[in-house]
């Protein structure tokens, strides 16, 4: 009979959280911002049909980066406990705060289970209020933590340099095509310091507009709306954009196309 | 749904274990319920009243809902049950587009609210029967279609107009007689009220315009744009303009003979 090696939670916390690291750093990152009239989703994704946007209920949404099956996991799990809520009690018994609380346990659980592999994920959820004070907007990262974020937030292989480049430029009440402007040069920042362009074909956008008739403000934006949105922003003001970011070598290469998953249906386009 | 009746059953309608019954339940029933549909969509409208025995139960219940977007239910039967069971059934719906990132067809909507209606047969052999209009537009079709049940479920699709709820016999008269193919979104708006008000005409359960409590009855419109619930105000001046000819011809629009 073998003895079975020993290794220190601290080691096997560590070696865990490396390990989720990686897997979130090979995924594309995306950011999360405030605008004037809401919050908006960018990132880039090649694939028209898996998401990494959606809504969960009324007022919030839902940012994933890193593996798919497992946030897609985490993202119907939200759905259902938004949904029996909502049905419970009332709609607006549905916050952020409570669906943020109820991912951090599922990832910390999981986190430190020695049966199961970390999951692969670093999530937002947020919260669209009445006015931009009320806006919430949360992160969390694999290992089940909370992180109460303002104004921008950046997920993902890149998301230390992004994050750092959306803070000096992010302000409040900027327009939603200042704002997508905005992430769209962040996004489009390589590793080494370089840019490269991002296609609109490549981007996916969704927004919570506070402004929404409906009772339900989560949106998608795409093909000609996005292009007016895009064109827009470039014909309103000239990038002003050469400072000199600290390189943190954070990440390696982010264009690793993420093929794990199914298919979660026909691309949607359900809103007027 | 399928995760609701694992997690808590005893909160769908159909798991609940029934006391045993002593007399009739007396609850409100909602009644009238009027569909109609035109080329471009359809229009569903409700009268106000609801109904307990020969009282009456409230005078401005609200019993059209949207469904989603493009869909809509209206109610007659027992309200309590009814308002439950279309509350579930806009979840469901909401429910399906989250998950699966596309929404359930028309038909399939329809076939999820039969099913909804047969598990509540218990109940209604008691006396406690919904029995909703289903309407909505086909977006795969582009057309407006209109879909009635009966207790047990079963689901039937009607071309032109529908109707149920008690008044439901004298509102089809009065459609069978002013519908015709080529209505307008105005027309179709001035049919199911004309039909509400026959309906009232002749039916103690049902509640005709309340000029003097300004209760309109409520009207929707289903058109490729989504859904539409009329203002008040709009409600109100059709209602009125009917009110109006009717003081000169109590019977309503007189349709020809041969």
């Amino acid at each position: 009979m073998s003895t079975p090696f020993y290794v220190s939670p601290q080691q096997a916390m560590a070696d865990r959280a490396e390990y989720a690291r990686k897997g979130i750093a090979r995924g594309r990152s995306l950011v999360v911002l405030q605008y004037a009239d809401g919050i908006v989703f960018v990132g880039e994704n090649p694939s028209r049909a898996l998401h990494k946007f959606s809504e969960i209920y009324d007022r919030i949404g839902f940012a994933a980066a890193g593996k798919y099956n497992e946030y897609e996991n985490l993202r119907i799990g939200g759905v259902r406990y938004a949904d029996l809520r909502g049905y419970t009690y009332d709609r607006d018994d549905v916050t952020a705060r409570g669906l943020a609380n109820v991912y951090a346990q599922t990832l910390g659980t999981i986190f430190s289970s020695a049966a199961e592999k970390p999951y692969e994920v670093e999530l937002v959820v947020a919260e669209v209020g009445t006015d931009p004070e009320g806006d919430q907007i949360y992160r969390l990262p694999h290992d089940g933590s909370i992180v109460d974020e303002h104004g921008s937030v950046a997920v993902g292989g890149n998301a230390e340099q992004i994050s750092g480049f959306l803070d000096q430029r992010h302000r409040d009440g900027m327009t939603l095509a200042e704002a997508l402007k905005l992430a769209v040069q962040a996004l489009s920042r390589e590793p080494g310091g370089g840019e490269r362009e991002i296609p609109a074909e490549r981007l996916e956008v969704a927004v919570l507009d506070r402004t929404r008739p409906q009772q339900r403000k989560f949106k998608r934006i795409v093909g000609r709306q996005l292009a007016r949105l895009l064109e827009t922003e470039s014909a309103a003001s000239t990038p002003t954009d050469a400072p000199s970011d600290a390189e943190d070598g954070d990440s390696t290469g982010t264009d690793t196309g993420r093929a794990s998953g199914s298919e979660s249906g026909s691309s949607e386009e359900t809103d007027k | 749904m399928d995760f609701l009746s694992e997690q808590s059953p005893e909160m769908l309608p159909g798991n609940r274990s029934l006391p045993p019954l002593q007399g009739a339940i007396e609850a409100p029933h909602g009644t009238t319920i009027v569909a109609t549909s035109f080329p471009g969509g359809v229009v569903l409208a409700g009268d106000r009243r609801a109904t307990m025995g020969n009282m009456i139960a409230q005078r401005d219940i609200e019993k059209v809902f949207p469904a989603d977007e493009y869909s809509a239910v209206g109610i007659a039967g027992t309200a309590g049950l009814a308002v439950e069971m279309v509350k579930l059934f806009q979840l469901e719906l909401e429910h399906f587009e989250k998950v699966e990132g596309a929404q359930l067809s028309l038909e399939g909507k329809a076939n999820r609210l039969s099913t909804m209606i047969r598990s509540n047969l218990a109940m209604a052999m008691q006396g406690l029967a919904v029995v909703p209009l289903f309407a909505g537009y086909d977006i795969d079709r582009d057309k407006g279609r209109i879909f009635s049940y009966d207790v047990t479920g079963g689901r039937s699709e009607e071309t032109g107009y529908a109707a149920t709820g008690s008044g439901s016999i004298f509102a089809r008269g009065s459609m069978k007689k002013l519908y015709r193919e080529d209505l307008t979104q105005e027309q179709a708006l001035t049919l199911v009220v004309q039909a509400l008000y026959d309906a009232a005409d002749d039916d103690s359960a049902t509640g005709g315009p309340d000029v003097a409590r300004r209760i309109y009855p409520i009207v929707t419109v289903i058109t490729d744009e989504g859904f539409r619930r009329l203002t008040d105000q709009e409600s109100s001046e059709i209602a009125r303009s009917i009110l109006e000819r009717r003081l000169e011809q109590p019977d309503g629009p007189r349709a020809a003979l041969l």
